[in-house]
């Protein structure tokens, strides 16, 4: 473990960074997994709603969260607020059918890096993830 | 009740999200207005819409429609948990979309399922709806768009 970066090393050496999925649909979550296609990112946990992703968060501390906002519970712009309290230096990248400006400005003010709108192709879904990355 | 342009919006939230969900493009019938509680087909994910306009977004499909939607998005889950969850994203995808051109004042809410034989479809008194016809590969859904 690098504490400076938070990054893990795999067994390879290479540097990875630790994933975490937030959305409260299965369909949607599965999606992402099998979407993500960048070797340096490794699933930790995923989360149905801004509850459970705080917990998971606390539990595996990833470097990247993807988000969804309409959810049970705690949306994901409060959840955004908790997350970049706990840890300044998490990406995180907004995924929501939400396709207002006003709710992507919010959410890039309360702390998320980056935003794609539902529906979305798997070259979106990487090349987002990529330049949350850089 | 919508004018012409909003319902273009929901026109194009639709066509999108097969374009880009399904990789296939759906067909749109010419819309309609109905009055009473709309049909349903087997699922149906619902979005309740409040703020400036109050109402409902109701995306129903076949089974059938949703077991070939799930394998070009390469799901291997057909279990009845996934149609329903599927119904709601499609719901809450086209209803979010919408966004784009209500503004944040669209408020949705999380998505709600109906399915099983004759569901009650929740409807505000007199309200009319509209009825947006979906035609994809050799199925039928429906859009329904009942706002104040």
């Amino acid at each position: 473990m690098n504490a400076a970066s938070g990054k893990v090393m795999k067994d390879s050496g290479k540097k990875s960074f630790k994933l975490m999925i937030v959305d409260d649909s299965n369909i949607m979550r599965r999606r992402i997994e099998r979407s993500n296609q960048l070797d340096e990112l490794e699933l930790v946990g995923t989360a149905s709603n801004g509850l459970e992703a705080i917990e998971m968060f606390k539990k595996m501390d990833p470097d990247v969260v993807t988000m969804d906002l309409t959810m049970p519970q705690m949306d994901g712009i409060e959840c955004i607020s908790k997350l970049v309290v706990m840890k300044p230096a998490v990406r995180i990248l907004v995924i929501s059918a939400l396709a207002d400006k006003a709710t992507a400005v919010e959410a890039m003010e309360k702390g998320a890096n980056g935003f794609l709108n539902k529906p979305f192709t798997d070259r979106q879904l990487n090349e987002a993830i990529a330049d949350l990355m850089r | 009740m919508l004018q012409e342009q909003e319902l273009k919006t929901f026109v194009e939230g639709t066509t999108n999200y097969f374009e880009v969900a399904a990789q296939q493009p759906a067909s749109i019938g010419s819309p309609y207005l109905t009055e009473g509680s709309p049909s349903v087909h087997d699922y149906t994910g619902v979005i309740n819409i409040s703020g400036k306009r109050e109402g409902f977004v109701y995306f129903t499909a076949p089974k059938a429609m949703l077991t070939v939607l799930l394998m070009k998005m390469q799901e291997n889950d057909f279990s009845h948990e996934t149609m329903r969850d599927l119904v709601g994203e499609v719901a809450n995808t086209i209803s979010g979309n919408a966004r784009r051109d209500f503004g944040r004042d669209f408020v949705i809410s999380v998505p709600s399922v109906l399915a099983g034989e004759r569901p009650e479809i929740p409807q505000k008194p007199g309200a009319r709806s509209f009825v947006i016809p979906i035609n994809w590969r050799s199925h039928s859904a429906k859009l329904i768009v009942s706002l104040t």
